[in-house]
């Protein structure tokens, strides 16, 4: 029963990690861009939802329904202009460019609001849980997040293919100078793309400020959580996302029961293992692999 | 090898080819001079002037490992810091198991050799971003696996051993040598290898990866070696830092800053040159010294001026001049001239 509920809290944590992973497997899978700033904004948005929302006088808890549709903006204006002047030059600087970014990104955090830990306030959600048995306990909030994971990976999957926009990404993403050919401007949708998994990032972010504290440096570690997911998952792969999320997430809940030291350990040894044993990750194609 | 490509180029009597842009005796010169006064530093200069520039130091050595990697290998790698850690604790390591910690430095390095060469069988399975990325994971996971050793210190940080029976002022002295020395030999030996054939094959890689593979380079077993040699290179830097600041604790060894630190010195400076990181790394001390009193501003200034750079000047300051000027200090590449001397086009 122990172990049950060890699963149970891995793939409630996973349904997170796939969340904060679909924008960073959307860019590479469009854009072939890798954002290491990734991390960091999901922290800003968390910054924006604490320190925003008490102006506009609505509850934390909706603060996604404001900071969402302005990251999806700045994601479209930041790809039209920084990240497509580095996508010009080569892969090689969109690196240096967004790690730039995350370092700056970082450090203006740390100045502006100190190292302290925030959290965005939701009441007393945070304490609410089901209790099935004595030993497993189901936190609503988690299970939440869990739903939107899944809900936002079903809506982009629907969106990539049902939607005309949709199927000019995936053109796009699969070959860029035929689609240019056929009459695609693939820098607008290049910018869509970007628009998406921006606001998936905002939610992540926003989603962490909820679970746990955050701080200016809390960015990285999330962007490592969020990069392993998807290489367990498999690169290019939207659902392969969410089960590399749950394996991550179980992994590092059953190393947490040993000893919490072991949390991130066993995260990291069962990535490891995967590139090891199996590099195109559990459904993944060859193509990130050299 | 130079002697055949000038050789080769020569037969036909219309060019001329040459390493260096101007006689190599003023380099020579210059190069005796700075030695002779770095080394005596710490007898001339104050105490707080010889600690900055022992940090420099370890900057120079650790950027000019992260230049060979990005700037003429294509990696970018954003764990370095796993072999800086590393070195730092193998110091920390032999020390307690008796051992002079300035002799443990070269030990340091090599055992961070020793260990890097199985990692990138794992690494070098993904490319571009995905490398860049589990070159972090790798640096999490070495300062997660430390953070558990309790004899190391654990989480919590131990001081390293046998420098409490010198002086202060002895440990500054030997700690700036032990520094300056590493760093020396890390530049020199840069300087060497990309002299040589695997520094023919490195430059090929950097100008075009493709036609380098075309010419039978072999990119995978080059880019092996460089790995192996950067990392060995900052284990060094690792092991010197141990020793120059003696508390060692596995946030501060395997910081991802020194990542960051190398990244945005070597482009500043400029990538795929030697001088370019050592350009950088001036250029981050003097503005680390004179915004010291404004706590992260440095690293926010420092970030975006190496971002405008790769966005704009990918050559960096020092590649930049180096074009306009045609000149470089520590010549690796080979200057192509017509005989009548009209034209110059720099060629590696």
């Amino acid at each position: 029963m122990i172990w049950l509920n060890v699963i149970i809290q891995g793939i409630l944590l996973g349904g997170f990690y796939a969340l904060f992973a679909c924008g960073l497997s959307l860019m590479f899978g469009v854009l072939k861009v890798i954002n290491l700033a990734h991390g960091d904004m999901a922290v800003v948005a968390a910054y924006v939802a604490v320190f925003l929302t008490p102006h506009l006088h609505i509850p934390e808890l909706w603060s996604f329904l404001v900071v969402v549709p302005i990251f999806g903006v700045i994601g479209y204006i930041g790809q039209r202009t920084l990240i497509q002047k580095s996508i010009d030059r080569d892969p090689f600087t969109t690196l240096l460019v967004t790690f730039g970014l995350s370092v700056v990104i970082e450090n203006l955090l740390l100045e502006a609001y100190t190292a302290n830990g925030q959290t965005v306030t939701i009441g007393t959600l945070i304490t609410k849980s089901w209790h099935p048995t004595s030993i497993i306990y189901i936190s609503y909030l988690s299970l939440m997040v869990l739903a939107v994971a899944v809900g936002v990976l079903a809506l982009l999957q629907l969106f990539l293919s049902r939607t005309g926009t949709g199927r000019l990404i995936r053109a796009v993403a699969d070959d860029r100078e035929a689609a240019q050919l056929s009459g695609a401007n693939y820098r607008h949708i290049f910018g869509i793309a970007a628009a998406i998994a921006c606001a998936t990032v905002a939610l992540a972010g926003i989603a962490y400020g909820m679970m746990t504290q955050f701080e200016p440096t809390s960015g990285g570690v999330n962007l490592l959580f969020a990069f392993e997911a998807v290489v367990i998952g498999g690169i290019g792969s939207l659902w392969g996302t969410l089960v590399g999320g749950i394996a991550l997430g179980v992994a590092q809940q059953f190393g947490a029961h040993f000893n919490p030291q072991y949390q991130v350990l066993a995260g990291n040894v069962l990535f490891l293992l995967v590139l090891a044993v199996r590099p195109q990750g559990l459904f993944g194609k060859r193509t990130a692999l050299a | 090898m130079s002697q055949s490509i000038e050789g080769a180029l020569d037969r036909h009597g219309l060019i001329t080819v040459r390493r260096s842009t101007h006689s190599p005796i003023y380099t020579l010169v210059g190069a005796v001079i700075l030695v002779v006064l770095l080394s005596a530093a710490p007898w001339m200069v104050p105490a707080q002037v010889a600690s900055t520039l022992m940090n420099f130091f370890i900057l120079v050595i650790m950027a000019t490992m992260w230049n060979l990697l990005a700037g003429y290998a294509g990696m970018v790698s954003i764990g370095q810091q796993a072999f800086v850690g590393l070195g730092a604790y193998a110091t920390l390591y032999l020390a307690l198991k008796g051992m002079n910690p300035f002799v443990t430095v070269p030990f340091a390095a090599l055992s961070c050799a020793v260990l890097a060469y199985p990692v990138t069988y794992l690494l070098f399975r993904l490319r571009g971003g995905y490398f860049s990325i589990a070159t972090w994971v790798v640096a999490d996971t070495a300062m997660l696996i430390i953070g558990t050793i309790a004899v190391l210190g654990g989480g919590t940080g131990r001081l390293m051993p046998g420098l409490q029976n010198l002086s202060p002022s002895e440990t500054a002295h030997y700690s700036y040598l032990a520094t300056w020395i590493v760093a020396l030999v890390v530049v020199v030996g840069t300087y060497y290898l990309l002299r040589s054939r695997l520094g023919l094959v490195l430059a090929s890689i950097r100008d075009n990866e493709v036609a380098a593979r075309s010419a039978g380079a072999n990119v995978r077993s080059a880019r092996r070696i460089v790995f192996i040699i950067a990392a060995a290179g900052c284990g060094a830097a690792g092991a010197v830092l141990a020793i120059s600041q003696p508390f060692i604790q596995p946030t501060n060894e395997f910081n991802l800053q020194w990542a960051a630190e190398m990244l945005f010195v070597s482009m500043i400076g400029g990538l795929g040159t030697i001088e370019g990181p050592i350009v950088g790394s001036i250029i981050f001390f003097v503005l680390q010294q004179t915004l010291q009193q404004e706590g992260a501003w440095y690293l926010i200034i420092f970030g975006t001026f190496a971002t405008v750079i790769a966005l704009w000047q990918p050559q960096g300051l020092w590649g930049a001049f180096r074009d306009r000027f045609h000149t470089e200090l520590l010549p690796v590449g080979h200057w192509v001239d017509r005989t009548d001397g009209s034209v110059k086009v720099p060629k590696n």
